[in-house]
């Protein structure tokens, strides 16, 4: 019961912060790169003030899947690690801790432009 | 009466106009239609990153189970950009395939894909970063700043 709640929380909370993206897109037609930017920021800043992690808490997945939640990650890794060996921490702790993301994207997608043939694009 | 952004009665173009003149061309999907399925698929992606995240759990703690969630789903929506899937998926999805980190990968493999015949140099290592490069250079350093500030203010 208690799994299946923290699944209708994952995807009550990850749906919503998609659909705030998607009303945003509607009304001003930003570009996918600005829209993910934006996000990135928005979960570093509230993180900034301690409020990303406590919805993490709650909804799990459905706060840490969105990209907001990579900002969140960055700014949470970057104060730990200041906190423990200060400026020094402070550089490295952000971008250690979203190091496993960020290469398995990078040799996943240089695999796949090796192994796969780009697709033309149909509208 | 002339409607700011129409194109004048001569039919001319000018750069004030032209912005409205491309959305009015723009093929319309309904706002509401887009906004479901933004909920729905945003939704679902979340949920299976629940699941890997309730699988991991299983061996790690749930700090480490929620990063590799992440980066299994990384990794997925990296092969499933390599088929050609997550670009239809996108196609309805809108912001729901965009802002989920499988968005982000998407965002890496996609150029990655197209300018291979570029070159594995400038080709696919650059353009690799056309969208990542920005959310990179933006997020790391607004984490700098604010852990920075944290150790000035002892927050």
């Amino acid at each position: 019961m208690e799994t299946f709640l923290m699944f209708l929380k994952a995807f009550l909370v990850g749906g919503g912060i998609c659909l705030v993206g998607q009303i945003i897109i509607n009304f001003t037609h930003l570009t996918n790169g600005k829209l993910l930017v934006l996000f990135l920021i928005v979960g570093a800043i509230l993180e900034g003030f301690g409020l990303y992690s406590p919805l993490i808490k709650f909804a799990g997945a459905g706060a840490s899947v969105p990209i907001s939640g990579f900002g969140c990650a960055l700014v949470k890794g970057a104060v730990k690690s200041a906190h423990e060996e200060g400026i020094y921490g402070a550089l490295k702790g952000g971008l250690a801790a979203c190091a496993t993301g960020i290469s398995v994207a990078i040799v996943a997608g240089y695999f796949v432009s090796v192994l796969f043939r780009p697709r033309t694009k149909k509208k | 009466m002339e409607r700011k952004g129409q194109i004048t009665s001569s039919g001319e173009i000018t750069k004030a106009n032209y912005k409205s003149y491309v959305f009015e061309k723009m093929p319309k999907s309904s706002h509401f239609k887009n906004m479901f399925w933004a909920f729905v698929i945003g939704g679902v992606i979340c949920c299976i990153g629940q699941a890997f995240v309730e699988l991991f759990k299983l061996w790690f703690p749930v700090e480490d189970a929620s990063v590799l969630a992440s980066a299994t789903l990384v990794l997925i929506a990296a092969i499933l950009t390599g088929f050609g899937v997550y670009d239809r998926i996108g196609r309805f999805a809108g912001a729901g395939s965009t802002i989920p980190i499988t968005g982000f990968s998407n965002a890496v493999v996609s150029p990655a894909l197209e300018f291979r015949s570029e070159g594995y140099i400038y080709g696919v290592g650059a353009k690799m970063f056309q969208v990542a490069g920005p959310v990179i250079v933006n997020g790391v350093t607004i984490a700098v700043i604010i852990a920075l500030l944290t150790l000035l203010f002892g927050g």
